[in-house]
């Protein structure tokens, strides 16, 4: 008669000690997919560590160059205040018009038809990529100045938009919309053609199917460009001085009255370049929540 | 008016075109052929994800697509029960929520809604996933909801792409069982695309054999399974 193994039967030392083994054997393997370091890893670092450094130490030195009561106090002062609401009213609006004219663009070139003259749309969507904003500001001018091509015919029924405050919006508007428009075409690009087929087939229109099917399924992927299309709103610079001017409480904003203030107070420059950082990194964590999420 | 689907239409492709004209009443039809033949767009012009350049296709004498007359009914106003090869189910909405989503769409009172998913659920065998969402599905299980969710719609008729291709073996021919039972009670045409002979057999009443854009054999399924050396020449047995 053959002995069979029996588990209750055998020795706990032994087994205990076996086991014990495999873990030391398996904590001495090397992840499969990764090579010894070698020289050429180590030259990376070094050089590598030289950029980490030259990028921390500037926003470092922004910390520490104010007192956390100056901070404080900061904000007392209107050309503080004034700064940061406008930036944050005019960036918001700005952020509005993107979403609600981009939104409808990037899922027609998402899921649409291929048209002729799609090759320009594309150029034309990534222009404020390729472009300085200095460039934009002269063209926001050309078209709407009080001379410019539509310009000229606003101003006929008393509507002028340089120099104001919506001005700023658009100048906001004009750098922002294509970081939204391509980051929300490739979330509509990336629901699955077949589930709206499906919907389509179960009885839900082409309305229906985009507002309950494919604008939630997309939502991160929209969010992210949102984010990224006002982190951009809220930096502008160029386009806001050359098209909308440097009017404090009107068109001034944050980095408007950074660049105004810097020479007589320095402790408000300091105060909105802290704002702006700590905004940015906000934003920058919510993105890398986003993108787990979404993968 | 019976309950007959008819169609004949043109539809340009790539390579060739596919040009069909057929009809079918009650009962399962297996549109068969070799992958690449058209069987899926003649699917996908049944549904109305495709228009075809040219032709017709009715429902009960009514027509769902006539380009002499212009007419293109969409796919969300033909009461199809469209189950295509993935099953695509909706990923974040639970099992519930998948077979709802069409009542919802018709604006089925809330009440109704819940009783007919209900009834659907335990007819198809899968009241006890109805909280779970389609990841944690089993392909065979996936295939019970997808059709659960195109039947609770009570379609006028149903399109099933490649119901069974997705499928390990072994929950292959449990399904296809299972399949057979749950279509011999559709009293509706029944489109079943398939490349497996084996579907054919067990699955079909009739069958229509593509090859190439163009319909090779239409009739009953032991009239094909006479013409053996038709069947070799035609089919690819997979």
């Amino acid at each position: 008669m053959m002995k069979r193994y029996d588990p209750s039967r055998a020795v706990p030392g032994e087994d205990h000690r076996s086991r014990a083994g495999a873990d030391r054997h398996q904590a001495l393997r090397p992840a499969p997919d990764t090579l010894p370091a070698s020289s050429l890893s180590v030259a990376e670092w070094t050089i590598g560590l030289m950029l980490l450094l030259f990028l921390f130490l500037p926003v470092l030195s922004l910390f520490l160059a104010v007192t956390p009561q100056r901070f404080v106090a900061a904000f007392g002062e209107d050309v503080v205040r004034e700064a940061l609401g406008l930036s944050l009213r005019t960036s918001l609006m700005a952020l509005m018009v993107i979403v609600i004219f981009g939104t409808p663009l990037a899922h027609r070139l998402a899921t649409g038809r291929p048209f002729p003259g799609r090759a320009a749309v594309e150029a034309l969507l990534q222009l404020p990529w390729i472009t300085p904003p200095a460039v934009a500001g002269l063209a926001l001018l050309m078209a709407f100045g009080r001379e410019g091509l539509v310009g000229r015919y606003l101003a006929e029924w008393g509507v002028a938009l340089p120099f104001s405050t919506a001005a700023v919006v658009i100048a906001q508007a004009f750098e922002g919309s294509a970081f939204y428009v391509q980051s929300a075409r490739q979330a509509f690009a990336a629901v699955d053609r077949q589930l709206t087929e499906v919907s389509r087939t179960l009885g839900a229109g082409p309305w229906r199917t985009f507002f309950r099917l494919e604008l939630p399924t997309a939502m991160p992927g929209l969010v992210v460009g949102a984010a990224m299309a006002w982190a951009r709103a809220l930096g502008e610079f160029g386009a806001t001085i050359l098209f909308a001017g440097n009017m404090q409480g009107v068109t001034q904003t944050m980095p408007l009255a950074i660049y105004t203030v810097l020479e007589r107070d320095l402790d408000a420059a300091l105060t909105l370049a802290i704002v702006l950082i700590l905004v940015g990194f906000g934003l920058l964590w919510l993105l890398s929540r986003l993108r787990q999420k979404l993968s | 008016m019976r309950n007959i689907l008819a169609f004949d239409i043109h539809v340009p492709l790539s390579s060739f075109s596919l040009v069909v004209k057929g009809e079918a009443g009650r009962g399962v039809t297996a549109v068969l052929g070799p992958s690449g033949s058209g069987k899926t767009t003649l699917l996908r012009c049944l549904a109305g994800l495709t228009r075809p350049a040219a032709g017709w296709i009715r429902f009960r004498g009514r027509d769902l697509f006539s380009s002499a007359d212009g007419v293109f009914i969409p796919p969300e106003r033909r009461n199809v029960g469209y189950v295509p090869q993935q099953y695509a189910l909706f990923p974040r909405l639970t099992v519930f929520g998948n077979v709802e989503y069409g009542l919802k769409a018709r604006k089925v009172p809330a009440r109704q809604r819940h009783s007919h998913v209900q009834n659907m659920l335990k007819k198809m065998g899968i009241e006890r996933l109805a909280s779970r969402t389609p990841g944690s599905l089993s392909g065979g299980e996936a295939q019970r909801v997808a059709l659960a969710r195109a039947m609770v719609l009570n379609p006028d008729y149903i399109l099933l792409d490649e119901p069974l291709a997705a499928l390990d073996p072994q929950t292959k021919q449990h399904i296809r069982e299972f399949l057979r039972s749950v279509l011999k009670e559709a009293s509706c045409p029944v489109f079943c695309v398939t490349h497996d002979l084996g579907d054919v057999r067990q699955l079909a009443d009739r069958v229509m054999v593509l090859r190439q854009g163009r319909m090779v054999f239409e009739g009953r399924v032991e009239e094909l399974e006479k013409e053996d050396s038709f069947v070799s020449s035609h089919i690819s047995q997979t």
